[in-house]
């Protein structure tokens, strides 16, 4: 076979077995509004993927994943549950990773399922996990939803858990917001300024001269008031933010993870359905047919992956390839599509593998 | 053939690109009426002078269409994607210093780090409906710089020129631009974010690393480095 034939062949295969696992087979648009992925992924999308521009639609992009189509088309009148399956090019610029090919195929299945979650994520995790079998792949897993409920369990106003969790997909400015909020870091000087003329009485914003652009004075007045509300806050405890750190830099099998969760629990109990969760699911993956007990759990796992997972994550590595990308990744999207849906969230859990590295490490097998 | 240097064509770049050259004892005179674009070299043989506008420099370097030119970092970072696998940096020449920097109204007197920039942006999302934009036209190295500082929430809107005007006519919120010594700013009523310095720039000799060099041109590149002294 040349090596097209056996990417068809192999596409077709994993294709197959979606369907056969009851996905619907759907075909998806290669272009996609620009307007729609630079709202939910930010600048950051224009680094990565490819723009055109069309005289009558506006700025297109070729697709950089089937998330936001897969979400779309199920929002424009799709069945609950549902479950799709499709195959086809996604395309990313080269400059980030010029290493990486600018277009390589996917096939994935996506799962709409509000009723029962944990068994959403089991199901996806072994499908996967059978259609990838004999590879001899390391499968990573994580939760975003345990770190969204540490956070959302802090002793901090709401103000500060909203920032936090505004950047959790970021960690560097996450780390740099929870050292500011725990005192590890001072208070800005200009800030420190600001805040003393303001406590005396002065108002500062009219002391700063004309006021330009769409910002008004008002929307500049109430954040000095949050900052100086801020101020008063009592740093977080070096024991909360010891617990966040904990879980960020978890990294141990599935079971011993969850020991170490429940431990957490005990002196951070918001986490604790959370951690019932993973418990759950842990269970649903050995029904399923899964060892757990082989399973890698990274407390901090898809927290730098553009998809915004904000529940269960999973990735599918060659062992000791650690050059490849990954085989297979996946996870929980429910945030994602409470953003495209206008505020109504659809349950929502898949993945995709890339074909051409089955091929390439089945021929190394 | 000839080894081929791109310079600016024309203005105080030009101008003190010429001194520069001239003071290391390559002579640089323009020929041909003032407004041709056509330069003689004297003091190194076989070197060819290619006049270009500063911003087509890059580029030009990259393809490898000329063995060497001047022109300001900012524009090799900014229109070079890992711009320094295509080009090599020879020396800095001193002059044409600007800073790319980040500013913001001066009224807004609740921001003063990119962390306030950050957490405005999230607020100013939620009032307004649309995402806190940033006139510029170097949109490479300032969503690089706001993606390694983790800012979100922001729109970049393109603007070639009188770039501190937009946020007064309400087509940006920040701007993102060049200044030397800051005066159009604060004329626009604006000022630098503290930690807003996303690029030093200065007029700066380049190579390529694309271009070949046939044995004549490697032997005008030597002549040339001896002079200019690279080592």
């Amino acid at each position: 076979m040349s090596g097209n034939q056996a990417l068809d062949a192999e596409i077709a295969r994993l294709t197959a077995a979606f369907q056969a696992a009851g996905a619907q087979l759907v075909d998806l648009p290669v272009l996609q509004p620009a307007e729609t992925l630079l709202d939910l992924y930010g600048e950051d999308i224009r680094a990565r993927a490819y723009t055109t521009r069309d005289p009558l639609a506006g700025e297109l992009m070729l697709r950089p994943d089937f998330t936001v189509p897969v979400v779309q088309m199920h929002m424009a009148g799709g069945a609950d549950p549902a479950r799709y399956a499709y195959a086809g090019k996604v395309f990313r610029t080269q400059e980030l990773d010029s290493d990486r090919p600018p277009e390589h195929d996917q096939v994935g299945y996506e799962l709409f399922d509000g009723a029962n979650p944990i068994w959403a994520d089991a199901e996806v995790f072994a499908l996967f996990s059978d259609t990838l079998s004999g590879l001899h792949l390391r499968a990573a897993t994580g939760d975003i939803g345990v770190l969204v409920a540490a956070v959302k369990g802090l002793s901090a106003p709401d103000s500060r858990k909203a920032a936090l969790l505004r950047h959790i997909w970021r960690p560097r400015r996450f780390r740099s917001l929870l050292d500011r909020y725990s005192g590890r870091s001072q208070v800005p000087q200009a800030r420190a300024a600001l805040l003393a003329r303001q406590a005396l009485g002065e108002d500062v914003v009219a002391a700063a001269g004309p006021l330009i652009g769409l910002r008004s004075a008002e929307e500049i007045a109430e954040r000095v008031a949050l900052l100086a509300a801020d101020a008063k806050e009592p740093p977080l405890s070096a024991a909360e933010t010891d617990l966040l750190d904990q879980i960020v830099t978890l990294r141990e099998t599935a079971p011993m993870a969850l020991e170490h969760l429940r431990d957490i629990a005990v002196d951070l109990p918001a986490i604790s359905p959370a951690v019932t969760r993973l418990e759950k699911r842990l269970n649903a993956l050995a029904k399923r047919g899964i060892d757990v007990a082989a399973l890698d759990f990274e407390g901090g796992y898809g927290r730098t992956s553009m998809e915004y997972y904000d529940g269960f994550v999973f990735g599918f590595y060659a062992a000791g390839r650690p050059d490849l990308p990954p085989v297979a990744t996946g996870g929980r999207y429910d945030a994602l599509t409470r953003a495209l849906g206008g505020g109504k969230a659809i349950p929502a859990v898949g993945g995709v593998i890339r074909p051409s590295l089955v091929l390439q490490l089945r021929g190394a097998v | 053939m000839a080894l081929k240097l791109g310079l600016p064509s024309k203005g105080r770049l030009m101008e003190k690109t010429f001194d520069w050259f001239g003071a290391h004892g390559v002579t640089l005179t323009k020929t041909g009426s003032d407004r041709e674009y056509s330069a003689r070299v004297d003091g190194v043989k076989g070197l060819e002078l290619v006049l270009l506008s500063a911003g087509e420099i890059p580029r030009e370097l990259e393809t490898g269409r000329i063995h060497l030119g001047v022109t300001g970092t900012d524009l090799v970072r900014e229109k070079l994607a890992h711009w320094d696998q295509s080009v090599e940096e020879l020396t800095p020449l001193g002059f044409g210093h600007a800073d790319l920097v980040l500013a913001v109204p001066k009224a807004w007197v609740d921001v003063d780090s990119l962390d306030d920039l950050d957490a405005v942006a999230a607020a100013f999302r939620r009032r307004h409906g649309h995402r806190m934009r940033i006139a510029t036209k170097y949109h490479r190295l300032v969503r690089d710089f706001l993606r390694e500082h983790g800012v979100a929430d922001y729109l970049l809107v393109d603007s070639q020129g009188a770039t501190e005007g937009t946020v007064k006519n309400l087509t940006a919120e920040a701007i993102a631009d060049i200044t030397s010594t800051g005066e159009t700013l604060r004329a626009n009523h604006l000022k630098m974010l503290s930690d807003g310095v996303i690029h030093q720039s200065q007029a700066t000799l380049f190579r390529s690393r694309k271009a070949v060099r046939d044995e004549a041109e490697m032997a005008a590149y030597r002549a040339l480095s001896d002079r200019l002294r690279l080592g």
